[in-house]
């Protein structure tokens, strides 16, 4: 940057920009939301009008680019010029990166930044791919949410690759914090797309002895027990067919009663699971009410188990009871 | 909790812009017109768009269209996918869409739709989910969906969805809320809701509802009175909002009011804002709140409005 942020010089007076008619935004006549700006940010932009309709495309339009940016990193039409700069110029891209990861501190979810983060990436091809994974990690390490470091990783290892060490990242992150969305998310990606691993049939076995060791561990989080099912995809049969499923239920069922265990048990009722004699004891020990005991039905008991437990969701719990195909109704 | 103050929620619109030396709106000028779409949007669903200069509206709309046939954020900037529905969805909403070269604004959407099906938001080819719905919803309103290749747009929409039933920004993203909105209303408006699996994606979106009644975005994260929009909208359009604790939600949203100087904020007691405000009244339109006309969940405009332009009722 030109200047140090207490000590700005206004551009009117700073010798290089004295050829220079600053142009003023068009409101229009009467503006149906007038806004009041900020002196500094005004004639800022007074001048990025200036260079812009003129198509300066220069080193002080760049510069005056930077300004305006870290002033407010979210016009798009600043982050467009300043690309069209940056081509003529054929800038070295490197101090591109340096001043994208300082705008990127304060402004980590600013949509303008990673597009353009991403354009300079391209640009560099593989040259990038450490780096771009190193510069989503520091995000990352701030915000392990941040969807648009995330989004930016994935494109980095589908486009320039990188892929070695993403299963032990999306391990680490796991282990600083089991109930981080994000982290299965892309655990699930690394495992279905990465072409080093053979993808989700090779890795099938291996994940589910994780994911069943990380539920029983914390048996209310939701991620894990959406990401256990996602190995099944498609395949119910297979998730029915599979005793540790069932036997996970159990386990985190004779502890508690818990939504995600008695969910999945209901599916696997729904898609055929013959339940063994102490998979219904301990459904039996959940249910303390009359009216569910005279009930035969196991389904029946868990959907009722299930309307007591959330009832914040008892609609939903209502809706699948009436909806259990028939041959649940006999087990 | 109270009801729905609405007549500061409409003083708090009409005057938000007036105030003098406000950061927020110096920074938002670039995206005026999303602000004006909620603010227009929102006094629309409370009944007094009437109170607002119609003619001075429109006249600044067109002033931020390009010759590229697509709008600005503001007059001078250059045009975006996602201000131009937002200029669309305003003129829909003014009933004054026979201001527009219709063919020039949807050749524009069109323009930017690439091979794959998906679409960027302008010419530096930024690609998301978001943009899809945003080039579906304008030319739909527009009447001119026949421009794209629709089945592969429909395409890419699916190639997004994940194995909790959601969808991302991109395939293999994470599920998110406002992105699902997004996926959802895309395939709404192009008849294609049979690619969703209702019961998986309705079970995610209820989960979604939280102790307080609010809903959050994705798991374990705070709810917000945005996601009353996202995440009930989408539940409205595969119809399975009967799933959540609405009573419950309803009351979250009016936790959220400004009673003293109108607004809604994303939680209780943080600062309001008209993006929020405009959430929170949607969502309440959504949950059928006495008083507050009902929107449309796909176009995100109200339903007499819809009925109007797309249907000719």
């Amino acid at each position: 940057m030109d200047s140090d942020e207490d000590e700005r010089i206004p551009f009117s007076q700073r010798p290089e920009w004295s050829d220079i008619k600053p142009v003023p935004q068009d409101d229009g006549p009467n503006p149906v939301v007038p806004i009041a700006y900020h002196e500094d940010f005004r004639e800022t932009m007074d001048y990025f009008r200036a260079v812009y309709l003129a198509d300066e495309r220069t080193p002080r339009s760049l510069r005056l680019t930077s300004e305006a940016i870290a002033m407010n990193a979210g016009n798009y039409t600043v982050w467009h010029f300043r690309r069209l700069i940056l081509e003529t110029l054929n800038t070295d891209l490197h101090e591109e990166f340096d001043f994208i990861e300082n705008i990127a501190k304060s402004n980590s979810k600013n949509y303008q930044i990673w597009h353009h983060r991403r354009w300079v990436a391209e640009k560099m091809g593989t040259e990038a791919t450490n780096m771009e994974l190193k510069f989503t990690r520091k995000i990352l390490s701030l915000d392990a949410k941040n969807y648009h470091a995330w989004s930016h990783r994935q494109w980095v290892l589908q486009a320039l690759g990188g892929w070695e060490d993403e299963l032990d990242y999306c391990l680490q992150l796991l282990e600083e914090d089991i109930y981080n969305n994000s982290a299965w998310n892309q655990r699930y990606f690394v495992i279905t797309r990465s072409p080093l691993l053979g993808g989700l049939p090779a890795m099938r076995e291996s994940e589910v002895r994780y994911t069943i060791e990380v539920i029983l561990l914390n048996p209310d989080n939701e991620s894990p027990w959406r990401y256990l099912r996602g190995l099944y995809k498609g395949d119910a049969e297979a998730l029915v067919g599979d005793p540790q499923v069932s036997c996970l239920c159990m386990k985190v069922l004779s502890v508690r009663g818990n939504t995600f265990a008695l969910n999945l048990l209901l599916d696997l009722l729904c898609h055929g699971l013959q339940p063994n004699g102490e998979l219904k004891s301990v459904v039996e020990g959940l249910t303390n009410s009359e009216s569910d005991s005279i009930d035969p039905s196991l389904a029946i008991k868990v959907c009722s188990l299930l309307e007591t437990l959330d009832p914040m969701r008892s609609n939903y719990w209502a809706w699948r009871k009436v909806t259990l195909p028939s041959h649940t109704k006999a087990i | 909790m109270g009801e729905l103050e609405m007549e500061k929620h409409v003083r708090y619109i009409l005057t938000i812009e007036k105030k003098k030396d406000d950061f927020v709106s110096l920074v938002i000028e670039h995206l005026r017109i999303n602000g004006a779409y909620w603010g227009l949007t929102t006094l629309d669903l409370l009944g007094k768009i009437e109170t607002i200069d119609q003619d001075e509206v429109v006249s600044w709309v067109m002033k931020c269209q390009d010759e590229s046939g697509g709008f600005a954020g503001n007059i001078g900037h250059d045009p975006h996918i996602l201000y131009t529905l937002s200029a669309v969805q305003i003129l829909a909403l003014l009933d004054k869409l026979d201001v527009l070269d219709i063919d020039k604004v949807s050749n524009y959407v069109a323009g930017l739709q690439n091979e794959d099906g998906s679409f960027s938001g302008d010419i530096w080819g930024e690609v998301d989910t978001r943009f899809s719905y945003i080039a579906i919803c304008c030319l739909s309103i527009l009447r001119r969906l026949e421009k794209i290749n629709v089945e592969k747009a429909v395409d890419f929409v699916v190639r997004c969805k994940n194995l909790d039933g959601g969808f991302g920004s991109t395939p293999g993203g994470e599920s998110h809320a406002g992105q699902i909105f997004c996926c959802v209303g895309a395939l709404a408006l192009t008849g294609s809701l049979h690619h969703i699996d209702r019961d998986l994606l309705g079970w995610w979106l209820c989960e979604r509802q939280v102790k307080s009644g609010g809903l959050n975005g994705r798991p374990e994260k705070l709810p917000d009175v945005c996601y009353s929009w996202w995440v009930l909208s989408s539940l409205v359009m595969i119809d399975r909002v009967h799933w959540i604790d609405k009573e419950k939600l309803a009351r979250f949203i009016l936790d959220c009011q400004d009673k003293e100087n109108g607004g809604i904020s994303d939680r209780p007691d943080d600062a309001v804002d008209v993006f929020h405000t405009y959430f929170g009244v949607a969502g309440l339109s959504l949950l059928e709140y006495p008083g507050v006309k009902a929107i449309d969940p796909a176009y995100a405009l109200p339903v007499d409005v819809v009925n109007k332009i797309i249907f000719k009722k």
